[in-house]
């Protein structure tokens, strides 16, 4: 099979396991597990099959159709992409088996909808992966955006709706406003939007248009949720834990912040943007929304909605890494994506493993739950010291090459906002830490419960394990990382 | 060249023709309804006849009573016709198939086979006008399709579609009457109507200023009849109280034939006669496209109707339509053909979507659509993909036209620049006209709406998926409708000089 059928294999599988899915949901609900288990580890051994090929620089490409001249449907796999599409399809199999703990735990409605929509969301994710162009790109984006929507608002209340309608307004208007247009503009400047080593504006653009073409982008692709376009990720924590684990840890916004990088790097070209100071302004947005949602954070009560904000300071690393301008700091957006993600699943699995087993979503009644339930909360732990940065976790190795690169740079600015957010992290991470271990229970709950059910822990351990495993065995993707600037275009 | 394939143009307008008055003797209005789709199918096959005839180059001449031109009448088509043919063809076949339901509860039984009489006598007139080539035939046609639309938008229950009505005859008659006096000071000049002819014979005319008068009365009265702003008064309410399936026929064809007719006159007769014509043309017409993009935008906004924010928003697709071919360029000419195509299913869809919404919602207000997304997910996942394709997004229909509008505009220096503007702010508004629908029907009170807790029926839904996906599949796939566009505005192009 050749590598371009290898391609639509992987983006027709998830849109087939969805249909398999829906069928499979009217027979019962043990099948209908069965064809998102084998759908999902069909396409995580698909994608990861494609990883020796990308290693030894080869770039597999094909494409589906051309639309109108100059504009293609097409697809590329390269080092960036491969990294994001490995880890969203592996992270879906750990999240298929904690969603059947998690839906059945909480006795879930229309979970049949959930699996297929979540597997039509994978298709979409794997699209944004192996776009080959902006136009690709943009289309799987709102594919993404549209296809997660019924899973925001699955619990169908008032409530629900109005967070659901933030997630939706927030992102198609920033999507269709600003990001379409950068879209165009990109098209008519450079006479293509092909995602090409080095970029493909140099020389097309000059002056504060280039800092303006890059604001449309970087506020554009509102996955990224750069503050002020951050509102819709704590809107979408209305959601069921598996969709913030998985879509509001991983695919969905790191489909943003994937798609950041590649435009800084493969159509900019960080060597054009550097010569250009009206892009300068990128890393200061960045550097504040690292604080500002860090000090946000710090005054949640909601543990989710923590996450969340927790999140958004995690994504704007790895903006502000892009905006650094150098191959390592590149390198460290790559790393922190991978590190991010294991460690937010892990706490997102946490959070989700505490409310079904306890009922509770509110920090402060987490006092002495970690002897209720000892495995969750040593995962959390390990999740909470990765986002710290603390070894022997993942989160230390993404920050250790994001701040070599803002030496590397001479970005102070950057440099002081890691250590500062470090801090921040320490100061919302450890006092519920504190609380679940060290603290006693005041009063005994009326349930008197223990772990959630064992697929929800299993997953949370694997994740957990894996968060840990990345600090010692993160050589892999260090190699893959850095072929963006080695590797062949 | 097979024989029958000859006889193509004049069946397609034979068929409806022949087909109405039979309808007429169908008592049972079962009949009379499937009577008349068949007739209408059967038109939409001699169209794609046609298309796939015109695609593989040949041209298409038809004698009637085999009198030679330009003594006798002549029927033509080539590829811009063949657009349009497909367009009034297909929104009429579409509208029937959806609307059968529809139609019974708004029209009595005894009066539908008149309604189906009058709905192929429209269907007719309308495919008429593209297979002429003759002034004077075309101006029969027009007036048989526009006696017929008045019928059919009067035909409903709504009691307001009498006022809407008669405005729309008043303004219609007296776009009639501008084109009529138009052709009559041609044919005074040159004594012709066979419009191959009249752009031969203008060049013997020594005094052209009578012919300069006929091209200002024949932009007028067509430009009444295709709604270009300021002379669209008429079409909001006549779309907003007609019968649902009428408003989807008639919202995605009448003022496209019109505006086909205004682009044909002009580029065939008047663009290689008249000294300086084009830019006459583009500089009366510019500046009233970029207001009727930014005005019918504007009031779509405002509009709380649903059928009235889609009909606002059709004088602004107008707008964009006018403003390709106001560039007289190939590129604008390709863009704005292809938006006649476009904006036609994306139209369409929002219509069928709209009549879907009749069928269980106790208005078409936005507050009676209130939270009607729940009990009808599908009729509203259709409104959003139509409703994308409106605004332009990538991978639907609208996307394609709008993209070769820009592409045309970004060639016209400086005041494309501000043009490609008024396209962006216009596609913003888009974006929250059809917002705030779906604001109400997403997230709603369902409470409040009067929806009833109910999916459409399956045909009329059926039918609307067919069309949103349409929208899909020509946003991925765009050579048929682009290789017409193409063709069309090279031919058009030939005529000027």
């Amino acid at each position: 099979m050749s590598a371009g059928h290898t391609i639509l294999l992987i983006l027709a599988l998830p849109v087939a396991g969805a249909l398999g899915i829906a069928l499979a949901g009217r027979i019962g609900a043990n099948l209908r597990e069965a064809v998102t288990l084998v759908c999902a580890t069909a396409l995580a051994v698909i994608v990861w099959g494609l990883l020796p090929e990308i290693m030894s620089g080869e770039r597999p490409s094909f494409t589906l159709a051309e639309v109108v001249p100059g504009i293609d449907i097409a697809f590329r796999v390269e080092p960036l992409g491969m990294l994001f599409a490995a880890l969203a399809s592996g992270l879906w199999i750990v999240n298929s088996i904690y969603s059947i703990g998690y839906m059945r735990g909480n006795r879930e409605t229309k979970q049949t909808q959930f699996y297929a929509f979540f597997a039509i969301a994978l298709a979409a994710t794997m699209g944004i992966a192996f776009a080959d162009n902006l136009f690709t790109l943009f289309l799987f984006y709102e594919l993404l955006t549209l296809s997660t929507y019924p899973l925001v608002s699955h619990k169908g209340d008032t409530k629900t709706l109005r967070s659901a309608r933030v997630y939706l307004g927030v992102l198609l208007t920033t999507s269709i406003a600003l990001l379409l247009p950068a879209i165009i503009w990109t098209y008519f400047a450079a006479g293509s939007g092909n995602f090409t080593s080095g970029g493909i504006l140099a020389g097309k653009l000059e002056g504060p248009a280039v800092g303006l073409l890059l604001g449309l982008f970087v506020f554009g692709i509102g996955k990224a949720a750069v503050m002020p376009v951050h509102r819709w990720l704590p809107a979408a924590m209305v959601a069921p834990t598996p969709v913030s684990a998985l879509l509001h840890a991983v695919a969905v916004v790191k489909a943003g912040v994937f798609a950041i990088t590649k435009v800084v790097i493969y159509i900019f070209g960080i060597d054009f943007l550097a010569s250009e100071s009206s892009g300068n302004w990128m890393l200061y947005v960045a550097a504040f929304t690292i604080i500002a949602a860090s000090v946000v954070a710090l005054q949640q009560q909601n543990l989710k909605r923590l996450l969340a904000y927790s999140t958004i300071a995690q994504l704007s690393y790895v903006v502000m890494a892009a905006a650094i301008l150098k191959p390592l700091a590149e390198i460290g957006a790559a790393l922190h994506m991978v590190a991010h993600a294991f460690g937010k699943i892990t706490l997102f699995f946490a959070a989700g493993a505490i409310y079904t087993a306890a009922k509770k979503t509110e920090i402060h009644q987490l006092r002495g739950i970690g002897r209720r339930m000892p495995w969750t909360m040593a995962a959390f732990t390990i999740g909470a010291l990765s986002m710290i940065g603390v070894p022997p976790t993942g989160g230390f190795v993404s920050k250790w090459y994001i701040l070599a690169g803002a030496f590397d740079a001479g970005s102070y600015i950057a440099v002081a906002t890691i250590v500062i957010s470090t801090a921040l992290n320490a100061a919302y991470f450890l006092p519920i830490v504190y609380l679940a271990w060290f603290a006693r229970e005041t009063s005994t709950p009326a349930n008197d419960h223990g772990e959630a059910p064992l697929a929800a822990v299993l997953a949370l351990t694997i994740t957990a394990a894996l968060t840990l495993a990345f600090f010692f065995f993160h050589q892999p993707v260090l190699e893959l990382a850095t072929q963006i600037f080695r590797g062949a275009p | 060249m097979s024989s029958w394939s000859n006889h193509l143009p004049a069946l397609q307008v034979i068929v409806p023709m022949l087909t109405a008055p039979l309808v007429l003797l169908l008592r049972p209005s079962g009949l009379a309804w499937a009577a008349t789709t068949i007739a209408s199918a059967l038109a939409f096959a001699v169209a794609i006849a046609l298309t796939i005839g015109v695609l593989d180059g040949q041209s298409f001449s038809y004698l009637m009573g085999a009198w030679p031109a330009p003594y006798g009448i002549e029927l033509g088509v080539d590829a811009f016709s063949a657009l349009v043919l497909l367009v009034v063809t297909g929104a009429s076949t579409v509208a029937l198939l959806a609307g059968r339901e529809s139609l019974n509860l708004e029209i009595d039984a005894h009066r539908q086979p008149m309604f189906y009489a009058a709905w192929l006598l429209a269907l007719a007139g309308l495919s008429g006008i593209p297979v002429s080539a003759d002034a004077f035939n075309i101006f029969v046609f027009m007036e048989i399709s526009a006696l017929a639309s008045y019928v059919l938008i009067a035909g409903g229950p709504d009691r307001r579609a009498l006022p809407a009505v008669f405005k729309y005859l008043l303004m219609g008659t007296i776009g009639a009457t501008f084109y009529l006096i138009g052709i009559g000071l041609i044919y005074l000049m040159t004594g012709t109507l066979n419009l191959a002819d009249m752009e031969l014979r203008i060049h013997e005319v020594a005094d052209l200023k009578p012919i300069l008068v006929a091209a200002g009365f024949i932009t007028i009265g067509l430009a009444l009849k295709a709604a270009v702003f300021p002379l669209h008064v008429w079409l909001p309410n006549a779309y907003a109280y007609a019968p649902n399936a009428v408003t989807v026929f008639l919202a995605a064809c009448s003022t496209k034939v019109a505006l086909y007719l205004l682009l044909r006159f002009d580029f065939f007769v008047f663009q290689p006669n008249l000294a300086g014509h084009d830019v006459q043309f583009a500089y009366f017409l510019m500046p009233l496209a970029a207001l009727a993009i930014l005005i019918g935008s504007s009031v779509a906004l405002l509009e709380s109707n649903l059928k009235r924010l889609l009909a606002y928003s059709s004088i602004a697709q107008v707008g964009y339509i006018l403003l390709g071919a106001s560039f007289v360029s190939l590129s604008g000419l390709t863009a704005s053909v292809l938006h006649i195509f476009n904006h036609a299913l994306a139209k369409g869809t929002l219509f069928l979507a709209v009549a879907c919404l009749t069928t269980r919602c106790s208005g078409l207000r936005l507050e009676n659509i209130s939270g009607a997304a729940r009990s009808m997910p599908w009729t509203m996942a259709a409104f959003v993909v139509a409703g994308l394709s409106l605004i332009g997004i990538p991978g639907t229909a609208g996307f394609i036209s709008k993209w070769y509008l820009i592409l045309a505009a970004l060639n016209e220096g400086t005041v494309g620049i501000v043009l490609v503007g008024v396209i962006v702010v216009s596609s913003l508004m888009a974006v929250v006209y059809i917002w705030r629908v779906v604001e109400a029907a997403y997230f709603g009170d369902a409470e409040a709406g009067g929806a009833a807790h109910r999916e459409a029926p399956p045909a009329l839904l059926a039918v609307t998926w067919i069309a949103a996906l349409a929208n899909l599949y020509f946003g991925l796939s765009p050579s048929l409708p682009l290789a017409l566009s193409t063709s069309a505005a090279e031919t058009l192009m030939r005529h000027v000089p």
